[in-house]
């Protein structure tokens, strides 16, 4: 018998009657002024910077100056200026290792934990938001949920990609004797922009 | 002499660093409290984890099987490995029909467990540990002290000198952040340009086939996007039937590992890059036989938060080292007697069995309660170590006589009031040895009843 038969006999020999799943049913708040305001505080409280903004001028003007300082400056997002087209799914490490600061869409945020759903298609390559020095994330203020149910929720009703990642903070460790220190693989710093009004970018 | 007590004597030594392990794990249960305070449906949750992995286990071999199907229709390859060598040689195979040479590994549990490193070394391949703490302990040649803190066991100093002997840092130099930057630059590098990324697996959703890595510095990521080969290592036991239940699992997780709300990043593998590999290895090594037993089986829901390692005043006092197995605290003292029962014999002893383990447990593990069943099962063997044997077995005889109870009881609190040094002695009393004697009372309870209430009641 191969090591998969081994396996799965082993498991209905040994297994118990059929337990029934439970339903997840949790009340959460709706409310886009309070939800925003929790999800920025939260992610205040794990080391990221947030701010709200209305329309994308300051985004984009915040991606001039970048551009203008100088270094390797990736943006992804057409709606705040242009996307920078030598960087594509295929990009090596090697190629990335450079990259400064990215800019890129965030599809959810959710409220308690300040976690942020990146897919793949807006990352454009799975490895950016992590090679990248400073990772700059924009949400729509309208995207933001309470938990992470009503992620799952909102996320179950999209296109699945390959890969989607939620991002909570810059790159952290406490691994010497739990004294916290950011930047310990991915990006050293977050910035998140919550834009409103509904704004399509 | 190995067992968990002589360890533990051996840590406890250094009683400046004792304490000092015994208060930052109290500081990281302390964060759990508050994050779990944090969310008012916390006990909901914790009750809703359980019932899911309850009725995962129920229905096992149904959900891998439709784990497999799902996750080789979006392109990933599937291996099953019924124990540690078949896992370790499925990987070997890969590493070499795929001339590979530069691996770089982020913290899997399950790949400790089956000495991976151990094994590739033997025949001459590398790993690298890309988990800070597990760098750190690499770099020492240890293993890890604990399942999420791998380096809890080291100070500062300890990290600077082991950093500056192999990463050439500035001797004396103990800040952290000097010495994560140092770590962070040479380990880019080995990410850069590696062909191999081995992870573990937090999470497999059976309903779609995808399966989700958790960690707070990134480094799983770094790897799996850049070899052009990813191998993720799960046991059976970390299937979950939908992406709803995620929902449920990812509030809990971090909260009660470290107090985060949730860890930095929680990534959803669902599909290989075009022209990469996804390889993922399903491994039983002694799980199955785990879940055919009634008492135990519930252990296999742990998410391996280590919650009860940090809140067990055992754990906290003796150091992970002295468990002598990969998964260390009150839940390995349960699962590594599945494992093997004669090697861990002593570990189900580790404990005082005060619950504090079972009260944090975010998938309701009874956790105390099985310490307790592998005692019984342990004496039923015959495979106490011999003083418990005897102590029992003396306990029994006086316990069964009430006036012989009587007199030793008398005895021992005049040879307390008179001879203390008799008892209170650390060559022949190991009681004493890190504790203080009580004071002795002057009379028993039997002889205080008899004066107080048995008179009036007559």
């Amino acid at each position: 018998m191969n090591a998969r038969d081994k396996i799965l006999a082993s498991i209905a020999a040994g297994k118990p009657a059929l337990a029934p799943l439970p339903y997840i049913g949790f009340a959460a708040e709706s409310d886009v002024d309070l939800l925003g305001a929790e999800f920025i505080r939260v992610l205040a409280s794990i080391g990221a910077i947030a701010t709200n903004t209305t329309g994308l001028e300051l985004i984009k003007e915040d991606l001039r100056q970048a551009r203008l300082d100088g270094g390797c400056i990736v943006n992804t997002i057409p709606a705040i200026g242009t996307v920078d087209e030598e960087v594509n799914a295929e990009s090596t490490a090697q190629f990335l290792e450079r990259v400064e600061k990215v800019y890129v869409r965030g599809t959810i945020g959710v409220a308690e934990n300040g976690a942020i759903w990146l897919s793949e298609s807006d990352m454009i390559n799975r490895l950016l938001p992590f090679i990248c020095q400073h990772l700059v994330i924009v949400v729509d203020r309208q995207k933001v949920v309470a938990n992470m149910h009503e992620a799952y929720g909102a996320l179950s009703t999209r296109r699945q990609e390959g890969y989607g990642v939620f991002i909570a903070g810059p790159s952290r460790t406490a691994d010497i004797e739990q004294s916290l220190v950011t930047g310990a693989h991915g990006a050293r710093s977050v910035l998140v922009y919550l834009v409103s009004p509904e704004t399509h970018f | 002499m190995t067992d968990h007590a002589s360890l533990a004597a051996a840590f406890n030594k250094d009683e400046l660093r004792v304490d000092w392990h015994d208060a930052t794990l109290w500081q990281v249960r302390k964060k759990r409290d508050v994050a779990a305070a944090s969310v008012p449906e916390w006990e909901q949750l914790r009750e809703l984890a359980s019932q899911i992995k309850e009725h995962t286990l129920s229905d096992l071999d149904r959900l891998l099987i439709q784990f497999e199907k799902n996750a080789q229709d979006n392109g990933m390859v599937v291996h099953w490995a019924a124990d540690a060598r078949e896992h370790n040689e499925i990987i070997l195979r890969l590493i070499r029909s795929n001339h590979i040479s530069r691996i770089v590994k982020s913290k899997s549990m399950l790949t400790e467990e089956c000495h991976l490193n151990e094994f590739l070394a033997e025949k001459g391949i590398a790993v690298t540990d890309t988990d800070l703490g597990e760098y750190i302990v690499q770099l020492r040649q240890e293993p890890p002290s604990h399942i999420v803190l791998p380096a809890i066991h080291l100070k500062r100093e300890d990290v600077s000198a082991t950093f500056h002997k192999h990463l050439d840092t500035q001797k004396g130099n103990n800040d952290p952040s000097y010495l994560t930057a140092a770590a962070r630059k040479t380990l880019r590098n080995k990410f850069v340009q590696s062909d191999l990324a081995i992870t573990g697996i937090n999470f497999a959703v059976a309903g779609t086939g995808a399966f989700v890595v958790c960690t707070n510095e990134g480094n799983a990521d770094m790897g799996a996007h850049t070899a052009p080969l990813h191998i993720a290592c799960m046991g059976i036991e970390k299937i979950i039937p939908k992406t709803e239940h995620l929902g449920v699992f990812l509030r809990l997780l971090a909260r009660s590992a470290t107090g985060q709300p949730i860890t930095t990043y929680s990534s959803h593998f669902l599909k290989p890059r075009a022209g990469r590999q996804i390889h993922i290895v399903i491994v039983d090594n002694g799980r199955s036989r785990h879940l055919a037993k009634p008492d135990f089986r519930n252990a296999l829901k742990c998410i391996r938060c280590a919650a009860c390692l940090n809140t067990c005043p055992v754990y906290r006092r003796s150091g992970g080292h002295s468990y002598h197995s990969t998964v260390a605290g009150p839940i390995g003292a349960i699962l590594n007697p599945n494992m093997e029962m004669r090697k861990n014999a002593d570990l189900p002893f580790a404990s005082t069995l005060c619950g504090s383990c079972s009260n944090v447990c975010p998938v309701k593990i009874d956790i105390h309660a099985q310490l307790w069943k592998w005692r019984q099962i342990l004496a039923t063997e015959g495979i106490l170590p011999a003083n418990k044997k005897r102590a029992m077995k003396g306990m029994a005889f006086i316990f069964s006589a009430p006036r012989l109870y009587r007199f030793a009881g008398k005895l021992g609190r005049i040879t307390m009031r008179f001879l203390p040094f008799l008892i209170a002695n650390k060559l022949w009393n190991p009681w004493y040895r890190q504790r203080e004697m009580p004071q002795p009372p002057g009379r028993s309870f039997h002889s205080w009843w008899r004066n107080n209430r048995y008179e009036r009641k007559r």
